[in-house]
């Protein structure tokens, strides 16, 4: 195996690559169809649910799965744990791609999008208790940072790039510092966001906690995405799998799930809000099947020491599962925004969010094949 | 290393303490209807539905027909609140009896739509009326969500969508004139003035009849006050006010953003420590390379 990353290389349009493509190309040509007729002609959005499916699974769920580089970089660089550090680059690819594609999500969602540009420079009209604002000004800032902390990977086979790297390479701490920053203050914010739904969110969601269990979700589902990505990469590309890391690395989206469901009951407990669990109406239901599938994975963790890799991709499918659902019902679920009031999203919003998703896919894979990426695999030169 | 694990929790229990504990501890302080704040004051009992109201709301506003409703699309015909109408007749059913209510923005005294907007599109104008402007609007509708009462309005129809809400009739006010839906009323169930005269009259009219009302007028204290108020014979959760709350919806959310942003230390302190540790991680690494 080898240490150093190196470009996957092989043809790039294989037949699932253009399935992705078509996809894609679809999803752009909706999206320019969707400036053409307004969003009150391509989606099911209303004025009692005015955030919708580009939102809640885009950016609040999408970059929760992009927590990869965030989650993996406290291991490496924090709890100094070197030997993760071949999972890194992925990781932090998975995270730039995974954002940008929320920052497009937004801009797309927005009703008024040229304007945009005031937020980060009408510095003297920011809202400062807006958590809106935090989660914008700190998405746009990660989305650079990313792509920095990318850039010696995408940039080393240039001869230009030769003298940058070096005095990159040494602010780089700096810029990871800040890539680790970031995600906490954006992704704990994006609880804070659903503390103004207030009376209208449901009280077994609405608590002060909001931004703690945004944070500690994301971490968890930061660590499920980096073991999916390195299962789907081992699958597509040949690449060697380090089952040791991934078990470790499963056990702690297990263990953090559990964290969140630990502070979830406690802060429910104090407030006196347990018995509303015991309620058998949506609410009830849909909070048993967030907490259950947070508990399956450690329960796996619990019963054997050496999962095999079916088990693995199960527990961190559970855990992702979890967060996700949990995000969905804080935003669209456990808000209700008064009777006469529904959506589901419409078919071009679907559409939409698949053909961002596959054009994330494409990307990806295009980048690994071309760059040194992903170390460890097994070379088809 | 075990000593650097050891000092990033620490430090995240610091962090931690910082941030949580103050925002449990030191609840924001609660904002007051300003001295000059202006309002309306809507009375159920002498509201006949007649609703010269909203089509005053239309004129003065420059609003097109609502034609969606019953009519087939002869009249003009809102059901509620919507992209085209500020303020709107509803009729609300209570056990044997019925009432009309009035709907519009309540201007509340710490407006939730206000705190949620990142530029001040939406913020809190001249006698305390909230106001909008598109100028600063990237029409992401986060002011819809925050508002407890279901108020602000986008224009979905619209490729340059705007969020519309009454603002009070801010432009008649500069001029010298009264609201154009208090201006129309020939019952004045709904009257004009500042929010300290329309509390007064409220509580005198209550006095007056004490039987005819519901012992409270909403708006007065309800979701930490709002500068329209209201009286009814009919409980108030039966014209649609579904929250009877004290505390305002930003009070909570902004107590705990003050809490963990106070002067941004927290966020500082973080990044110096992850910046640290990172350092100090790479040194030792070096070290270790050396001695090898």
């Amino acid at each position: 195996m080898s240490e150093t990353a190196q470009p996957v290389g092989g043809p790039l349009l294989t037949r699932t690559y253009n399935v992705l493509v078509a996809l894609g190309a679809l999803g752009v040509a909706l999206i320019i169809w969707r400036f053409f007729v307004g969003l009150g002609g391509s989606t099911a959005l209303s004025d009692g649910y005015p955030l919708g499916l580009w939102i809640t699974l885009d950016v609040v769920t999408g970059t929760a799965l992009a927590c990869g580089g965030y989650a993996l970089a406290l291991v490496v660089y924090i709890f100094n744990k070197g030997k993760y550090h071949p999972l890194v680059r992925p990781a932090i690819l998975t995270s730039a791609l995974g954002y940008s594609m929320a920052g497009l999500s937004v801009a797309i969602d927005l009703g008024r999008p040229w304007n945009m540009w005031k937020i980060p420079l009408y510095v003297r009209n920011w809202n400062l208790n807006s958590a809106l604002l935090e989660v914008a000004l700190c998405i746009m800032a990660y989305v650079f940072v990313l792509w920095i902390e990318l850039s010696p990977a995408l940039l080393s086979k240039y001869q230009f790039a030769k003298r940058i790297l070096p005095i990159l390479d040494k602010a780089l701490i700096w810029v990871i510092a800040l890539g680790m920053l970031l995600p906490t203050m954006h992704q704990s914010s994006l609880g804070s966001l659903m503390l103004l739904a207030g009376p209208r969110l449901h009280p077994l969601w609405n608590t002060p906690l909001l931004p703690l269990l945004f944070l500690v979700c994301c971490l968890s589902m930061g660590y499920a995405a980096v073991v999916f990505e390195a299962t789907f990469s081992s699958k597509a590309f040949g690449r060697k799998l380090e089952t040791p890391m991934l078990i470790t690395l499963q056990k702690a989206a297990a263990w953090v799930g559990f964290a969140f469901v630990a502070i979830r009951f406690l802060d429910l407990l104090f407030r006196g809000r347990l018995p509303l669990m015991l309620t058998l109406d949506l609410y009830g239901i849909v909070f048993w099947v967030e907490t259950i599938l947070f508990l399956v994975p450690v329960f796996f963790v619990l019963s054997s020491k050496t999962p095999s890799l079916g088990t693995i991709f199960r527990g961190a499918m559970c855990v992702a599962l979890a967060g996700a659902l949990y995000r969905f019902d804080t935003y669209l679920v456990a808000f209700d925004p008064g009777p006469g009031w529904h959506y589901f999203p419409s078919v071009s919003e679907l559409f939409i969010s698949i053909g961002l998703i596959s054009i994330e896919l494409a990307v990806f894979v295009a980048l690994v094949k071309r760059f040194p990426i992903l170390a460890g695999f097994r070379s088809e030169s | 290393m075990d000593t650097s694990r050891r000092a990033f929790f620490k430090g995240v229990a610091t962090a931690a303490t910082l941030s949580v504990i103050p925002a449990v501890a030191e609840a924001r302080e609660k904002i007051v209807p300003r001295a000059d704040a202006v309002g309306l004051l809507y009375d159920t009992t002498r509201c006949v539905g007649c609703k010269a109201c909203t089509v005053a709301c239309k004129k003065a506003n420059d609003l097109p027909a609502d034609t969606d409703g019953y009519g087939d699309g002869l009249y003009d015909s809102p059901e509620g609140l919507n992209e085209y109408t500020k303020t709107v007749i509803q009729l609300a059913k209570s056990d044997n009896e019925t009432s009309f209510v009035k709907k519009q923005c309540m201007h509340c005294v710490d407006p939730a739509c206000v705190g949620a907007c990142m530029l001040g599109a939406m913020y809190k104008g001249d006698f305390g009326i909230v106001s909008y402007d598109a100028s600063k609007c990237v029409g992401c509708r986060y002011c819809e969500v925050a508002c407890p009462f279901g108020v602000p309005k986008f224009e979905w129809s619209k490729k340059a969508p705007k969020i519309v809400k009454c603002e009070l009739c801010r432009t008649r006010l500069a001029k010298g004139q009264k609201p154009a839906c208090t201006d129309v009323c020939p019952r004045d169930a709904v009257i004009y003035g500042t929010r300290a005269e329309l509390l007064q009259d409220a509580r005198q009219r209550i006095a007056a009849n004490p039987g005819k009302y519901v012992q409270k007028i909403y708006g007065e204290n309800e979701l930490g006050g709002t500068q329209v108020l209201y009286l009814s014979h009919v409980p108030f959760e039966d014209l649609g006010f579904r929250f009877s709350e004290t505390e305002s919806v930003p009070h909570v959310q902004q107590s705990v953003q003050h809490g963990i942003y106070k002067g941004f230390a927290a966020p500082v302190a973080l990044y110096a420590l992850l910046g640290a540790v990172m350092f100090r991680n790479r040194r030792q690494e070096k070290e270790e390379k050396n001695d090898e």
